[in-house]
């Protein structure tokens, strides 16, 4: 019985051992920073002047940092707010990119020239002077409200997706059965969102599960210069390189977060190149 | 002044806004243009920016010369490719240089909102002082004249007595010398792995590098960095935890900031050489009896560092950004630590004047990188129209 290409494409994920490890690890991560503060009823702002700088230990599994908050709650609680980021952020730069691009590919000549000129230059720029920036226009806004770094990281990030997008568009249009339906006099719009873009939805699931991870190390560099509104990841790895020192060792308040936020980052590009891989198995490096 | 303060109402953003908008409709119009003037536009562009920069240090004679001269070399020697990127590149700096100042001017709170006792009348004074009107177009004009007619980024607003110049002198070298350094690490390190797995394809010394290679672009440059500084620093005492002098104080920084890019090109170098060993002519050279060692030196490679050339210019830009993180990290006196200490103190002129030096560097590179992929491929040498 043949099966169908998603079918196919399924069953070369699963035998692709690194991306099926990177799905686990992330399903748990995920699953814990979105329950672990609920199941637990842990407090990551709670302050306990008399448990400061504990090591791990059965109370608290992954220590307590300077001031006594207990390091769990607080590595759970910033998992929460990295991954929103990466995924709000990237819903935001898949939206533009495939908008944009799929308007150079399906218009071509001139046009797409231009539209891609545009992006090779932005590609070139280094992107975090934007993005500071504009979270500095931003930067009175109540501290916790992240629509702004949805946008300002989204904004930045679309360009890869945008050339991508153009690249398939552009292909597809010249088929057979693109030029059918434009015979039949159906509106732009509807051959680009009916008949070309559908078929371009696997190529941007991929891209999409790759563009998580630079997301989610972007907005760690933020906080880690300071300029982050909420509690996540990169600023628990800022708190905790600002405690290294040569005379007393307090590895947990590092450790913790940056383990996180690796193996996260690890798991979504093992998992977006397998991806990459199963959708599209003769475009394998 | 006031009549500047005036027009930054509503209608100012909107017109702001338009210019924006008109400048980006403008630069992508270059792509109309065609084969011959770009070629002309692009050399007087060219001449013309050299001139511009050699006027501070030759006088207004050599300038010129040097500037005619180099028109017409560029002219008849550049490839097409190379003028087309002048043309867009040169206005897009300016447009680039509005844009900082239009974002700058809408975040709030402005230099001067920390003065003590600030009087509208002192407030006035400063800005007068300093060349900072109420309203971004104006400063922006103020701030481009100052730039082409005396040559100089402007006093630092809030650095006391200081200029632009020396705030950034010391830091540019620094800046330059960490991020070449990381650059060449990364190509050395990414092209070594990126080679030696795609010529080994489907072995354990491929499946490894790739993973370590995915690892490395997975890991944000500031984790691996502290991890290096409390084992190599903290744990053995091989090298200084931070700051910068030696050669010592390099290694750390540059490699912390080399390791994302060498692991994209790693992956580049492995899929171009597999795709290079597939081609005919590699199957020719191979017919022909050479020893496999020379096919790859002398046939396969040039074709493998094609896509590494190419992402060349994206590198450098994700050498800078990253070099702010590692400069704070590791406390080196950068460039970087000044954009981001002007960004957050809202010292316009510093902003601007690391934003010029840095995307002058990057523009810069990406020229060179346009030449280089020139001389790689014969196909776009050419030069005429």
């Amino acid at each position: 019985m043949t099966k169908s290409p998603l079918q196919q494409a399924l069953q070369r994920l699963a035998r692709n051992r690194v991306a099926v490890l990177g799905a686990v690890l992330l399903a748990l991560i995920i699953f814990g920073c979105v329950l672990g503060p609920i199941l637990f009823k842990l407090d990551p702002q709670l302050t306990q002047p008399a448990l400061r700088n504990q090591p791990p230990s059965v109370r608290f599994w992954f220590g307590t940092d300077g001031l006594g908050r207990d390091l769990l709650a607080r590595v759970l609680v910033g998992g929460r707010t990295s991954l929103l980021v990466g995924l709000a952020a990237t819903a935001v730069s898949v939206i533009v990119g495939v908008a944009y691009g799929a308007i150079a590919g399906f218009y071509g000549g001139k046009i797409d020239e231009a539209m891609m000129r545009l992006v090779d230059f932005m590609y070139g720029l280094p992107y975090m002077f934007l993005v500071i920036l504009i979270m500095l226009m931003f930067s009175e806004t109540a501290r916790g409200d992240m629509l702004p770094v949805f946008l300002a990281l989204g904004l930045v990030q679309w360009l890869t997706m945008a050339r991508i997008v153009r690249g398939q568009v552009l292909a597809l249009r010249r088929q057979e059965f693109v030029l059918a339906a434009e015979l039949l006099g159906f509106s732009d719009a509807r051959l680009l969102l009916r008949h070309v873009l559908p078929n371009v939805l696997g190529v941007i699931m991929v891209y999409a599960t790759l563009m998580v991870p630079s997301v989610i190390i972007l907005e760690s560099f933020l906080s880690f210069l300071g300029l982050g509104v909420a509690l996540s990841w990169g600023q628990l790895v800022s708190d905790g390189i600002a405690v290294i020192n040569p005379i007393r060792s307090y590895w947990w308040i590092l450790l913790w977060p940056s383990a996180f936020l690796g193996t996260t980052l690890v798991s979504l590009n093992f998992l977006g190149d397998g991806l990459r891989d199963a959708l599209d198995p003769k475009g394998k490096p | 002044m006031d009549a500047a303060g005036v027009r930054g109402g509503k209608w100012g953003a909107v017109i702001e806004a338009g210019i924006l908008i008109f400048g980006v409709v403008l630069l992508g119009a270059t792509a109309w243009c065609p084969p011959r003037v770009t070629r002309a536009l692009g050399a007087l562009l060219f001449g013309g920016v050299l001139g511009v920069v050699l006027r501070f240090a030759f006088g207004i004679p050599a300038a010129i010369v040097c500037g005619l001269l180099a028109c017409a070399l560029t002219f008849r020697f550049f490839p097409l490719l190379v003028l087309r990127r002048v043309l867009f590149l040169v206005p897009a700096l300016v447009l680039l240089i509005y844009a900082t100042t239009l974002l700058m001017y809408r975040a709030p709170g402005n230099p001067f909102a920390n003065e003590r006792a600030s009087t509208p009348q002192v407030e006035a004074a400063l800005r007068a002082q300093y060349g900072v009107p109420k309203n971004a177009s104006a400063f922006f004009q103020i701030y481009m004249r100052r730039l082409l007619v005396e040559g100089t980024l402007g006093p630092s607003i809030k650095v006391q007595g200081r200029t632009v110049e020396e705030l950034i002198g010391p830091a540019f070298p620094v800046s330059v010398a960490l991020g070449s350094l990381s650059l060449l690490l990364s190509v050395a390190l990414g092209l070594g792995l990126g080679i030696a797995a795609g010529l080994r394809r489907n072995t354990a010394l491929d499946h490894l590098s790739m993973v370590l290679a995915l690892v490395g672009v997975s890991l944000p440059n500031f984790v691996l960095g502290s991890a290096a500084m409390i084992v190599f620093s903290l744990w053995f005492r091989w090298l200084p935890v931070a700051g910068w002098g030696s050669l010592r104080h390099v290694l750390m920084p540059a490699v912390a900031l080399s390791l994302p890019n060498a692991a994209i090109i790693a992956r580049l170098a492995r899929s171009g050489m597999i795709e290079v060993l597939q081609q005919d002519y590699i199957r020719t050279a191979r017919a022909k009896g050479l020893p496999e060692s020379w096919v790859v030196v002398r046939h396969a490679l040039r074709g493998t560092l094609m896509p590494v050339v190419s992402f060349l210019g994206p590198a450098a830009a994700a050498t800078m950004t990253g070099s702010f993180v590692v400069e704070v990290l590791f406390a080196v006196p950068g460039m970087g630590q000044w954009f981001v200490k002007g960004a957050i103190n809202r010292d316009y002129s510093v902003v601007l004047g690391t934003a010029i030096v840095y995307f002058g560097l990057v523009i810069l590179f990406n020229l060179l990188v346009d030449l280089a992929y020139a001389w790689l491929d014969p196909r776009l040498r050419s030069t005429g129209p």
